[in-house]
């Protein structure tokens, strides 16, 4: 363990030296430091990743670590191999372009997030759960849906973006529209699933209480469903991004990521793409962790929450 | 205990329509319990002992025959709230504390919300479990799941308690220790409890009536009544009365060709 | 729940069977559907067929709503008499036939998905095997999902066209990229997934980790591994048909839907989303096929 720690150590200071050294052009020395990096920070990985307590260490510091080295290597290898920009730009080039451009950048987010993904997304989420509670008392109605459901996931739903452009405008409505078909068959199937899922036993609990549907529905059949509409409003939090970005490629107003994405890679610059698929990354994680941590705090009961009990 | 008729069953028949052919669960059930008895169905599987307690509690509807639950029949009395039932799971609500749990059926049936505390925590202390009113469901061991379902049924003040293999999944210790107490409840509360199980030690421990039942089609064949002691208890399983009872109970099954 | 017990006279048996199950429902809520799409195309057609007719009958207005050259909605018939023609009235590999067009997607798709699917079981291995790998790579590979990677594939296409490839290859590699993280992540758990109580008999019987892994894990992982490839093979045929939109591509059904959003016509656009459709369902459908017949062969239940 000792040695691992140290060999982590070594590889720091290897990984400075060798940036270091960079300035004067890559020699063999630089190449053996690479090497050494590498070579370190992986043995080092090793010993930590055996660790089983304290839990977070094997959670956070190891991928952490890991991530630190790809970051590293990235750099290193990009100026070693004097690789062209349009290539593939270096970490500290993306870096820069998204401080020099980041008014530019929180505009482009302001139009695509805030307004067509949010909009969609709660559009698109609100509808497919409004759907699956008209259609709770018909079973026969949610045999039909559900097939259609599972059919219209398997179809490129981004080719409707020009037909929204048509009926919308070119502005974020059409995206948000886009959106919205995206997130509501996932929605409505797992709300469905979700209200199915409670168990015989406790709906004739219910049944003894003469409890009628609205009561049934509130206490039991709506609690119990929550973990199966968080997986769904996980899921949908990706789509909505991806649809977001995606459908402006079809077109949009002289703002948005997709549409920065499309046009600085028309005028070659690569690290301005880089840079706002950076902004996308950070807002799809964030979107993501924060739809996990409310529903860490509505389903704490659900038995995926209770291995570490038993 | 006034002698008046808590559940009263002639000729009662239930037959399922199956694929591929029809199912006589029930066949021309005679039955009467009066209040405040304990009567216990015991029998193998397939006899009809949860189908005939399901009948009672209006969760399946009979074919022939009639059955009314405190002079109304089985669905008014569920309207009405004549019954608690205790299925063989606790059936908990995993989001809800113990305490919250058993306002459940108190919630569903309007009563205000000082009230709801009160008995909650009254039938709580009932079963023992009164330190554990904050705790979840998962936080319990399976023992003491069932109390919190059994104080759960009773919050309501029931007149009837429908109990369905209630400490099957349950070892054997907790379920004598259990058995004691569903016993002391029985006495403070003076309930009519039809009790499903197929333990015949338990059968002849709790109840003053055992109904032996056999299946092909679903009947019942005997029904023995039981003299032990009013207050009893776990010692009692030793005595030659009780193994007398349960000698008579096992030929009855024999009878019916339970064993085979 | 209250089982009806009641004795009920029975109807015919295929009434009841269709009553219960699913195919009267599909073809009722689809119905439901047309006729909602075919009003919904009056409505939005309104404001066209007013600028063209005066005082029309009613009848006159609903036909020439369902019947416009550039409707803001076509009717399905519409839809459905320019996809027939797109399919079966041209040479196979016209530039106007819709079979080639689906057929240059779906072969980018394929490619795409077949090295995806390649490259995402070998990492899941990988991961199975390395306790080093499995902290310190899978975590990245779990985030990114929530990543749109959707959104480099203009840059992949843009990169690769500087190096001189174009073609079905950079469409494959966009494919490739997007499918690989499902199939890794389920192959990953599926490998994962038998239970401890089944590794320990392994252990009794003394089985390297090789025999356990082609005896064991590989069969258990086939039931998370299809689920997983369904997902991929849709996303690569949208990969594929966002692949064929920043170069202003000629050929393939996103080719088609941009020209077609380009030159305002709506009925060409709806007909290769149908085509697009039905290949997705068709890729879909054929894994699931795939999926059956894998099953039965291992004798697992369908």
């Amino acid at each position: 363990m000792k040695v691992g720690l140290l060999a982590l150590a070594a590889a720091l200071a290897a990984a400075a030296a060798a940036v270091v050294m960079l300035d004067n052009g890559p020699s063999t020395a630089f190449w053996l430091l690479v090497v050494l990096v590498v070579g370190a920070s992986w043995y080092g990985l090793e010993a930590l990743a055996r660790l089983d307590k304290p839990r977070w260490v094997g959670a956070l510091v190891v991928p952490g670590l890991f991530g630190l080295l790809l970051l590293w290597l990235w750099q290193v290898l990009v100026v070693g191999f004097d690789i062209p920009m349009v290539l593939l730009p270096s970490p500290a080039r993306i870096g820069h372009q998204l401080a020099a451009n980041a008014g530019q950048l929180w505009q482009d987010f302001r139009q695509t997030f805030l307004k067509s993904v949010l909009a969609g997304f709660v559009l698109g989420s609100a509808s497919g759960f409004i759907v699956a509670l008209l259609v709770d008392r018909s079973p026969f109605l949610q045999r039909g849906l559900l097939p259609l459901g599972s059919l219209v996931s398997a179809i490129p739903i981004v080719g409707i973006a020009p037909i929204m452009v048509m009926w919308f405008g070119f502005d974020w409505q059409s995206k948000a529209a886009v959106i919205v078909v995206m997130t509501f068959f996932p929605m409505l199937v797992n709300t469905i699933a979700g209200l199915a899922a409670s168990n015989d036993i406790e709906r004739d609990l219910m049944h003894s209480y003469a409890a009628g549907y609205w009561q049934t529905l509130l206490k039991l059949r709506l609690p119990s469903a929550l973990p199966f509409i968080f997986n769904a409003l996980k899921i949908n939090s990706t789509l909505a991004l991806i649809g977001g970005i995606v459908a402006e490629f079809f077109g949009t107003p002289v703002v948005g990521m997709g549409f920065r994405i499309s046009v600085e890679i028309g005028r070659m610059n690569v690290d301005m793409v880089w840079a706002t698929i950076a902004v996308a990354a950070l807002a799809g994680s964030m979107f993501y962790g924060v739809l996990a941590l409310i529903e860490r705090g509505l389903t704490f009961w659900h038995p995926s929450y209770r291995q570490e009990q038993s | 205990m006034d002698s008046a008729v808590a559940i009263d069953i002639r000729d009662l028949s239930l037959t399922f329509q199956t694929a591929d052919a029809p199912v006589t669960a029930l066949s021309k059930v005679d039955l009467q319990v009066k209040n405040g008895e304990f009567v216990s169905l015991i029998g193998p599987s397939g006899c009809g002992k949860t189908t005939l307690m399901r009948v009672m509690a209006d969760l399946v509807r009979p074919t022939a025959g009639s059955i009314t639950v405190n002079g109304l029949s089985p669905a008014e009395a569920r309207l009405a709230r004549a019954y608690g039932y205790v299925f063989q799971a606790p059936a908990l609500y995993a989001w809800r504390t113990v305490r919250r749990n058993l306002m459940l059926p108190l919630e569903i049936m309007g009563v205000p919300k000082p009230e709801r505390e009160k008995r909650a925590a009254q039938y709580l202390a009932m079963v023992g479990l009164q330190d554990f009113a904050g705790k979840f469901p998962w936080q319990l061991s399976g023992g003491m799941q069932q109390r919190v379902s059994i104080a759960r049924a009773l919050s309501f003040e029931p007149k009837l308690l429908l109990m369905d293999e209630p400490f099957g999944a349950l070892d054997e210790i907790t379920r004598d220790h259990l058995n004691e107490q569903l016993l002391r409840l029985w006495e403070q509360t003076q309930k009519t409890v039809i009790f499903v199980t197929h333990s015949i030690p338990e059968a002849v421990f709790l109840s003053n009536r055992i109904v032996v039942m056999s299946p092909r089609p679903g009947r019942i064949l005997q029904v023995i009544d039981s003299d032990l002691p009013a207050k009893r208890t776990l010692d009692v399983r030793e005595t030659p009365a009780f193994l007398d009872i349960a000698h008579r109970v096992r030929q009855a099954l024999r009878a019916g060709h339970s064993y085979e | 729940m209250t089982d009806a017990a009641l004795a009920t006279p029975r109807p015919s048996v295929v009434l009841e069977r269709l009553r219960e199950g699913r195919t009267l429902a599909v073809l009722a809520v689809s119905l439901i559907l047309i006729i909602a799409w075919y009003l919904g195309a009056i409505w939005l057609n309104a404001g066209l067929v007013e600028q063209r007719l005066e005082h029309p009958t009613t009848a006159e207005f609903v036909a020439t709503a369902w019947s416009l050259e550039r409707p803001v909605l076509p009717a399905p018939h519409q839809v459905a008499i320019e996809f027939y023609d797109s399919v079966f009235e041209r040479e196979i590999d016209s530039p106007r036939s819709l079979v080639y067009h689906a057929y240059v997607t779906g072969s980018a798709t394929l490619v795409g998905f077949a090295f995806g699917t390649l490259l995402g079981i070998l990492l899941a291995l990988a991961i199975v095997r390395s306790r080093t790998l499995d902290r310190s790579l899978l975590p990245w590979i779990i985030a990114s999902q929530t990543i749109p990677i959707l959104a480099i594939a203009p840059m992949i296409i843009v990169v690769l066209g500087n190096l001189g490839l174009t073609g079905l290859l950079p469409k494959a590699v966009i494919s490739m990229y997007l499918c690989f993280f499902p199939v890794a992540i389920g192959m990953v758990k599926g490998l994962r997934s038998p239970d401890p109580l089944q590794l320990d008999l392994m252990r009794t019987y003394s089985a390297t980790p090789t025999q356990t892994f082609w005896k064991l894990r590989w069969p258990a992982s086939m039931g998370f591994l299809f689920p997983s490839l369904k997902v991929a093979i849709a996303i690569s045929l949208v990969g594929a048909i966002v692949g064929e939109l920043p170069t202003g591509a000629q050929e393939g059904l996103g080719a088609r839907l941009l020209s077609g959003s380009y030159y305002g016509q709506t009925v060409q656009i709806w007909s290769a989303l149908l085509m697009a459709a039905l290949l997705g369902m068709v890729l879909v459908a054929a894994v699931g096929f795939l999926e059956r017949v894998v099953l039965r062969h291992m004798g697992g239940r369908p």
